[in-house]
């Protein structure tokens, strides 16, 4: 199981700014290790946001996202109280889904 | 008896690969490969990139930016922001014009997201960087920025 994401969501009027921090490796593809071997491509290819249940932001990925991606966004509408949901996917199939409470 | 274990072992393994595999992650697999547009990412310049979308070639404009640092003194860790001052944004990407592949994220956004947005990126060297808007009429617009990299950690 990945480790799990850092979600914080700090409302300022009607706008909620909701920063995620996601551990993940995000191996490019290119890199090769200390044998000479590629190391096989690894990263995040789909996220998505939700407020409350709905979907209000996703995204797609490559692999030069940086390593543990950051991401920051602003969404409208959201009170103290409500719940924020991140979901990645990566390009293994893996998934992990968090949840944080907007403050 | 260890045979017989080992074959029961064996079963209760094979059993849960399939599970792992074949149940549980395969709506995820296949939501995946349908909404992952490889085409995109693999692309290795701006105009491709846009090809790749469907979408015409981006005009420059003012009303899109792009943030970053003038220099980047670590590669592998980039901040960048795209933001777009027009309403009806639908689409945000990142592009680095000299890397492999050179789309770096792509966001859709409702229209209870604000068109800006911010992440971190690798850069293989110094660059110029591209921040894309689509908006729901159709026009495409860009930004650019040039961030200088320097590796080996000499600081400039």
């Amino acid at each position: 199981m990945p480790d799990p994401m850092r979600i914080r969501a700090q409302a300022a009027g009607d706008k909620t700014t909701v920063r995620v921090l996601m551990a993940h490796e995000m191996e490019t593809g290119l890199r090769k290790d200390a044998s000479g071997k590629l190391v096989p491509a690894w990263y995040i290819q789909h996220v998505s946001a939700k407020l409350n249940g709905k979907v209000v932001m996703s995204a797609q990925w490559g692999p030069s996202v940086a390593k543990n991606p950051f991401t920051q966004f602003v969404v409208h509408g959201a009170k103290p109280g409500d719940k924020v949901s991140i979901t990645w996917i990566d390009n293994r199939n893996e998934t992990r889904t968090d949840e944080a409470t907007v403050s | 008896m260890t045979d017989r274990r080992e074959m029961l072992q064996r079963c209760a393994s094979v059993a849960t690969m399939l599970m792992a595999a074949g149940l549980l992650p395969a709506t995820a697999r296949a939501q995946a490969a349908a909404a992952f547009n490889s085409a995109a990412f693999e692309a290795k310049n701006m105009a491709d990139v846009m090809k790749a979308l469907g979408a015409s070639a981006p005009a420059p404009s003012s009303d899109v930016s792009v943030h970053g640092p003038d220099i980047a003194e670590n590669g592998a860790v980039v901040p960048l922001g795209a933001a777009c001052t027009l309403p009806g944004v639908k689409r945000l990407l990142l592009l680095v014009e000299k890397n492999p592949n050179t789309l770096s994220a792509m966001f859709e956004l409702s229209e209870a997201v604000e068109p800006n947005i911010a992440t971190r990126v690798k850069m293989g060297q110094s660059s110029n960087v591209f921040a894309v808007a689509m908006l729901a009429d159709g026009r495409v617009l860009f930004a650019q920025k040039e961030i200088k990299v320097t590796l080996g950690g000499c600081g400039g």
